[in-house]
């Protein structure tokens, strides 16, 4: 993944340009995996799993850590401009955003340790499977959008954010229900709702990387002034 | 940021944060300007411009694009050389300064220069000061005195010279010869200042103090500056022009050039990727 069709006339600027770009990627992928992960402990009670998902998170802070001092210092030997200005901006709040994925990761996981000399009823599971699918689709298109610099895919995945709002909503409902049905799984539900609650800002973060790679590609922000941004529920 | 949801404070806090400077009058407008050198090469190929009152504008380019010569027509400097060749208007508050009957050194006492290598003359400080402002003014000595350290605290030089102002201007250091040149420029009372390359043979501390200098003279005088180094274009601008082959390519607002330029050539250049 290359950030621009013309090579720099400074090859080692360049190549930081482009490990930068594998960076945000590669960690990309690790947040992926760990929001997974995180869910499947959840919903099997992997113990195993949920303690591989909680030290995951330790590997993805560090990357973050990594990527804010290669910026740091790509930005006061080289003072980038225009497009590199922008790709290392934004591989910024991009890095931010995917370590607060990761978090969001860890939480559940650290939940299901909770939950798991209690179990879980099969009907519990759906609505969080179900969020996690969609959130999992939210935070692959945003990096695809991030790393092909393409503002029309990064338009989508904001505008289907609303989906996971929608469903994190009558997830809500529906564990009201049974709690109110039977209170001996108020503990469970509890800690499914939180989990829903986290997939909800991990879509909210995935976003956040769809608005980065908008801005990466016209150097404009994405607010309501973009015709094509229809959010049904804005955002605080 | 949700704007129909935010309270009215909140509302105001954006608005100000989002705010753009208020745009100065045209001062200088440049219309479909050709220049051909002697041996009839175009070396600029239709500019059409505005330069704003109070208002840096700073042109970048690699070398041989154009931007010095541009500088140069605007105070008929090229007319020094024969066989070069302008065609196009260059309007000055509205009025055409190319037209054969422009008296050329009242013309130069309203347009200024200032050039890359510190120029000061062999004289002292005073009188290379005074020098300029006899050339138009007949002025009295207490009248004069005081025109010369107006200029001289106007180019921020003052207080390092007023105790030797009789002492030789050469033997300021770089940074100093080259304010001393800025307070020559100024001390004639111009209405735009064009400032050729104004920083590049200085060090860092004195960069830094002409570069502060242009942002307070661009308090009073519209300012073109010529420039190699794109972070002081940045720093010291407000409108930003971008030539290439004689040609201007873009010319937005600094800040656009910089983060989001809409050209190709532009975004090529300022990034470093221009061979």
């Amino acid at each position: 993944m290359a950030f621009s069709t013309t090579e720099h006339t400074i090859s080692s600027y360049e190549d930081e340009l482009t490990r930068l770009a594998e960076s945000i990627a590669e960690m990309g992928g690790l947040v992926e995996t760990s929001i997974s992960n995180a869910t499947v402990a959840l919903l099997k009670l992997d113990h195993a799993l949920a303690q591989q998902t909680i030290a995951d998170d330790k590997q993805i802070d560090a990357m973050q850590r990594k990527i804010d001092e290669n910026i740091v210092s790509m930005i006061a030997r080289r003072q980038p401009m225009a497009s590199d200005l922008r790709a290392i901006i934004t591989a910024l709040h991009v890095a931010n955003d995917l370590e607060r994925m990761g978090d969001m990761a860890k939480q559940i996981s650290r939940r299901s340790l909770q939950i798991e000399s209690l179990g879980l009823a099969p009907k519990f599971y759906n609505g969080v499977k179900h969020m996690n699918d969609l959130v999992l689709r939210q935070v692959k298109a945003a990096l695809d959008a991030y790393a092909t610099r393409d503002s029309a895919a990064a338009i989508d995945v904001c505008n289907s954010d609303d989906e996971i709002d929608q469903l994190y909503t009558s997830l809500f409902r529906e564990l009201l229900t049974y709690m109110m049905e039977d209170p001996r799984v108020i503990t469970q539900c509890t800690h499914l709702l939180f989990a829903g609650k986290s997939l909800e800002r991990a879509g909210d973060h995935a976003t956040n990387i769809a608005e980065a790679a908008y801005y990466l590609d016209t150097g404009k922000q994405l607010s309501s002034e973009v015709e094509e941004l229809h959010r049904l529920q804005p955002k605080e | 940021m949700d704007m129909v949801n935010s309270s009215p404070d909140i509302r105001a806090a954006v608005a100000a944060t989002q705010g753009t400077p208020v745009e100065q009058p045209i001062k200088v407008h440049v219309k479909d300007v050709r220049f051909y050198y002697a041996n009839g090469y175009e070396a600029l190929k239709g500019i059409n411009l505005e330069l704003r009152d109070k208002t840096v504008t700073a042109f970048i380019g690699p070398s041989g694009c154009g931007k010095s010569t541009l500088l140069r027509i605007l105070n008929r400097i090229y007319d020094l050389y024969p066989g070069q060749r302008v065609t196009g208007e260059v309007l000055l508050d509205g009025r055409n300064i190319l037209g054969r009957d422009e008296d050329l050194n009242r013309l130069r006492a309203r347009i200024g220069m200032v050039f890359q290598k510190p120029t000061p003359f062999p004289m002292s400080i005073y009188e290379n000061i005074a020098f300029g402002i006899r050339l138009y003014e007949k002025i009295p000595k207490s009248e004069m005195d005081g025109r010369v350290e107006a200029a001289l605290r106007k180019a921020a030089l003052w207080d390092e010279v007023k105790e030797k102002l009789h002492q030789s201007g050469l033997g300021l250091s770089g940074g100093q010869q080259q304010r001393l040149c800025i307070a020559r420029a100024v001390a004639v009372k111009p209405s735009v200042l064009l400032l050729d390359e104004p920083a590049s043979a200085l060090d860092p501390i004195s960069t830094a103090k002409v570069e502060e200098l242009i942002e307070e003279l661009a308090n009073d005088y519209c300012i073109a500056i010529v420039t190699h180094n794109m972070q002081q274009a940045a720093r010291a601008s407000q409108y930003t022009a971008f030539m290439y082959l004689g040609e201007l390519i873009e010319f937005d607002r600094t800040d656009n050039i910089f983060t989001a330029p809409k050209n190709k050539r532009t975004q090529d250049y300022v990034t470093g990727r221009f061979g």
